[in-house]
């Protein structure tokens, strides 16, 4: 018996010791996600803080499971929020409903959704499971100032830009 | 009937009448043939180039005129060169249409190519995206990469306001001119044009203000891009997702049908709301158009901040209180009710009035019930089958402000062959399309309707008519007056009408309501009351749909010697105020019920939303009240309503809400898949409504016209005449934001110049109306077609005028 004991204690002190430790120590310690990881939504802007959404609800055409709702408004050069004339007033995803698919980037005309690497989705209420635009949306950028802003007539005119094809 | 001609189109066998389209008979046949400028409404223009097909003809042998056969015996076709665009192409005897050889294919591909060279990509923002014929046939038959370059593009200016309710992006525009048609050829208001040429050739509205027309709304269905959009559907969802209502409008007596496309909104925590109304094809009705009335406040009423509500508890016990003082005064009840309820409520009232032993009256403006119910219209009539040999008398009524669809229709008739006569006061807009126009004084409405028949060619037009159908109004005209032109009308009906043909179809009195269901009401044996104030005084009085104190100061005071009123109205009114017990109904958009149109045509409306909170139909309202006395009358469902009224009213013999809802195939096939064909207007599929059985079976007595001398002003008096205008200062009207501007052009007090000279005023400036000892601040608005001595004060615009009746008007000092 204390030879199986051994044995078996053997292979603990062998991982234990002489091993490489693969245990993270989540969350204090967080392994990064590949480039293709689809996480939790982020709303993108523009270099100068305009909003890449134009609220043309394809996203919410797109999704399997009928978790983003847009509302849209117009914006006008005194009230800009993004480009063209066209803004999301409302913009709502339900994580709780949300497979992670990634059709709402597929479907994003401006490149304005798109799925980052935030996992940690847990929450204590149902409703705190839907985030809205605020949640979504990601920090002006350095020099970039905070919408509505007050452009020029006839800068911003086109809502959906000249793009090149998707690269990872 | 028409010869039938027989052809091929991609080997399927069709048989249609001679004159018809290539495009048409394809698709009769389901075969669709992608268009852009071509509409079935309208002449076709070959504008666009879309439609273009392979078309072979028989060879006809020059020598001896025969057709040259082919060795097994079939003629033998020849193909044209070149391809043919469909929707110019009468169908000829043995024509083979070929819409998708490889040829053909390539024709459209290319027109589409050659269209999306300078066609933005705003797809993405664009309302029209998701029911764009654009969009659909990009899709369908376009090139996936463009042999254009990109920086080619020819850029137009966005957002354009033709209108203050419609919107032109010039980018978008392909220019195939269908607004520009449809304005010229089907509402008679030429006021959009092309403008520049080739490239630059641009959409323009010249009137002033801008795109001035009742009909604009209905441009943006038809336009087959996203150039022309309202400003009230403006990013408000994007198509695919609305849901769809069936509705009637509530705006006028024509009854369009319509269709609300609704969606949950956050603002409403979730909850459904209307989003846009658009039209629903009946072609016995509305076609497929509305009018801008009822497009953009035709529901918004409905939303309004002044809806009334209840909590459960408080409007049980309000009902319970207002049912105990009914159950008190029982005889010593009057029930007033307005023309916007639905035609089981009416029957409710009645029933609840019946079993009290009650009055009951129509709040109405106008008489001449029991004439239009008699000599109305009767079933199988539509007024888009009247056409040559038949006569159209309209009289003292503005048809293009007070029911701007039979406006159209009659146009339409007019151009078809019809002979409509036009007896007004003043100018209307339908004097352009008709073919007499008759010029009264007001006052002699009645005199002039007497004299028709003995006119040379008037006479003639009206005696040998084939169908006769006569409108009657209440321009100028109160009660009394209305009721006297109405008889007297049916009294020319009855003189002229042999064979009892009153029974017959397209023939007929109809009357030129304010309100949507007001026929229903007569039907039923409403009336209105020619002395209201004294009816109402010290009775208990139960006002329905109706605010008699907001339009008549007199009845204000009435109401306030009532013992009890209980009113009960969807929107806050004068009336809610005053009275004791306030009931609040839902909106026609938040119940289900039906409507009789001026036409007789009974036609139901469907649930868009969910019932406001703290609301309940007026049925209910009305049966829960029956229930505090003692009387059990159904109030679950609108269904079960009409089943009883349908047995115990003749004239709604037969109707059942599923008989209202059957429907027949309709010509033009429109909003299917192919929306590019007929426009975004939505295809029937809950019914066509039913014409009720006319009352007369054989033979006409005629009355003999009560004695109705119009009022005659001294030479130094001015008439006062109430005139409808369609924009109003109405409870529904005044919340739709977008009339606003349309609302208050016609606000004022409307004189002839040279009267507005000899009173000190010009146009625009502010004057004071003295009506009844009570002065009314208003502004001058002068027109020249009206005549001198009258000042027409139109309805619900803050000055309570009911009948023709002398007024002073005093410049106001600044």
């Amino acid at each position: 018996m204390i030879v199986e004991l051994a044995r078996g204690l053997w292979t603990t002190f062998r991982a234990l010791f002489f091993e490489k430790k693969v245990t993270v120590q989540y969350p204090e310690e967080k392994r990064p996600v590949s480039a293709r990881f689809r996480g939790r939504h982020v709303l993108n802007r523009y270099e100068n803080g305009l909003e890449k959404c134009i609220g043309c609800s394809l996203c919410a055409a797109a999704c399997p499971a009928d978790a983003i709702f847009v509302e849209s408004a117009e914006n006008s050069d005194e009230k800009r929020f993004s480009p063209g004339e066209r803004y999301a007033s409302t913009y709502e995803i339900n994580m709780l409903r949300c497979i992670y698919c990634g059709f709402c980037e597929d479907a994003c005309p401006t490149e304005a959704i798109t799925l980052g690497d935030n996992y940690e989705l847990s929450f204590y209420d149902r409703r705190d499971a839907i985030y809205n635009k605020d949640m979504l949306i990601v920090p002006v950028p350095q020099g970039g100032q905070l919408p509505p802003l007050v452009t020029e007539p006839g800068t911003f005119t086109r809502s959906v830009p000249a793009m090149k094809d998707p690269v990872d | 009937m028409a010869k039938l001609i027989n052809l091929h189109i991609n080997g399927t066998p069709v048989t249609v009448s001679e004159g018809t389209l290539v495009v048409d008979a394809a698709k009769k046949v389901g075969i669709d043939i992608p268009v852009f400028c071509y509409h079935p409404k309208m002449e076709p223009v070959g504008m666009c180039r879309q439609c273009l097909v392979e078309i072979g003809r028989p060879m006809i042998d020059r020598a001896s005129g025969q057709p040259v056969l082919n060795e097994d015996g079939t003629p033998k076709l020849q193909f044209g060169p070149k391809l043919e665009t469909s929707c110019t192409t009468p169908v000829a005897e043995g024509m083979a249409v070929l819409t998708e050889t490889a040829k053909a294919q390539a024709g459209q591909k290319e027109i589409i190519e050659l269209l999306l060279t300078s066609h933005p990509l705003d797809c993405p923002v664009c309302d029209k995206g998701g029911e764009c014929p654009l969009q659909n046939l990009t899709m369908e038959h376009g090139v996936s990469e463009s042999r254009f370059t990109f920086a080619e593009k020819h850029h137009g200016e966005k957002h354009v306001p033709l209108g203050d309710l419609i919107l032109l992006d010039r980018e978008r525009c392909i220019q195939c001119a269908r607004c520009i048609r449809f304005q010229d050829k089907i509402a008679g208001e030429p006021v959009l044009s092309f403008y520049q040429r080739g490239r630059n050739t641009d959409i323009v509205s010249y009137s002033d203000p801008g795109f001035d027309s009742v009909f604009s709304g209905n441009t943006s269905d038809i336009c087959p891009v996203g150039a022309l959009t309202t400003v009230e559907f403006r990013f408000g969802a994007r198509a695919w997702e609305l849901k769809q209502a069936a509705s009637i409008c509530s705006q006028c007596p024509v009854g369009c049908n319509v269709t609300f496309n609704v969606r949950r909104e956050a603002s409403t925590g979730g909850g459904y709301v209307i989003k846009r109304a658009m039209p629903r094809q009946n072609e016995q009705v509305n076609e497929i158009w509305m009018c801008d009335k009822g497009r953009f406040a035709g529901y918004q009423y409905t939303e309004s901040a002044s809806r009334l509500k209840l909590d459960p508890a408080e409007l049980d016990s309000t009902l319970r209180l207002a049912a105990a003082k009914l159950a008190v005064a029982q005889a010593e009840t009057v029930i007033l009710a307005g023309g916007r309820l639905a035609n089981e409520d009416f029957f409710t009232l009645k029933q609840l009035a019946a079993a009290l032993g009650a009055k009951t009256y129509l709040y109405s403006n106008m008489g001449g019930g029991e004439q239009t119910t008699t000599y109305g219209l009767s079933a199988g009539s539509n007024l888009g089958h009247l056409g040559k040999g038949d006569t159209v008398l309209v009289v003292a009524a503005d048809l293009y402000n007070e029911a701007p669809l039979w406006h159209l229709r009659l146009k339409a008739a007019a151009e078809r062959g019809a002979t409509v006569i036009v007896a007004a006061a003043r100018a209307t807009k339908l004097d352009e399309f008709s073919q007499f126009v008759i010029r009264y004084a007001y006052g002699d409405e009645v005199e002039t309707v007497k004299t028709l028949a003995d006119k040379e060619k008037i006479g003639d037009a009206i005696k040998n008519s084939k169908n006769l159908v006569i409108f009657y109004g209440s321009d100028g005209l109160g009660l009394a007056g209305t009721a006297a032109l109405a008889e007297t009308c049916a009294n020319l009906f009855a003189s002229v009408a042999v064979d009892g043909r009153t029974a017959t179809p397209n023939n007929g009195l109809v009357g030129v309501w304010s309100t949507p269901n007001r026929q229903g009401a007569l039907e039923m044996g409403f009336a209105p009351c020619t002395n209201l104030a004294a009816e109402i005084a010290g009775k208990t009085v139960y006002v329905v749909a109706a605010d008699p104190a907001g339009d008549d100061p007199a009845l204000a005071e009435a109401l306030k010697t009532a013992k009890t009123v209980i009113a009960q109205d969807i929107l806050e009114t004068t009336t809610t105020r005053l009275a004791e017990f306030t009931l609040p109904a839902a909106a026609y958009t938040e119940r289900e019920g039906t409507y009789t149109n001026a036409e007789r045509r009974v036609q139901r409306f469907y649930p868009a939303v969910p019932a406001h909170p703290g609301t309940k139909p007026d049925f209910a309202l009305t049966a829960a009240l029956a229930k505090g006395c003692g009387l059990e009358l159904e109030g679950r469902s609108p269904l079960l309503v009409m089943n009883k009224l349908a047995l115990s009213e003749s004239a709604f013999r037969g109707i059942s809400y599923a008989s209202l809802s059957e429907m027949v195939e309709q010509w033009p096939i429109i909003g299917r898949g192919d929306l590019y064909y007929g426009g975004t207007s939505y295809e029937n599929k809950l019914g066509l409504g039913q014409v009720l059985e006319s009352k007369l079976s054989s033979g006409l007595a005629q009355s003999q016209p009560t004695i109705h001398a119009g009022l005659r002003m001294r030479e130094d008096e001015l008439l006062a005449v109430p005139v409808t205008k369609l924009y109003d200062n109405g409870i529904t009207l005044t919340p739709a934001k977008l009339l606003q501007a349309h609302i208050q052009r016609f606000n004022g007090l409307i004189l002839n110049p040279a009267t507005a000279l000899k009173l000190g005023l010009e146009n625009g400036a502010q004057a004071t109306v003295s009506l009844n000892g009570v002065t009314y601040p208003a502004k001058v608005l002068v027109d020249a077609s009206i005549s001198t001595g009258v000042v027409l004060i139109p309805r619900s615009m803050g000055i309570p005028l009911l009948e023709p009746t002398a007024v002073t008007i005093l410049a106001q000092e600044a």
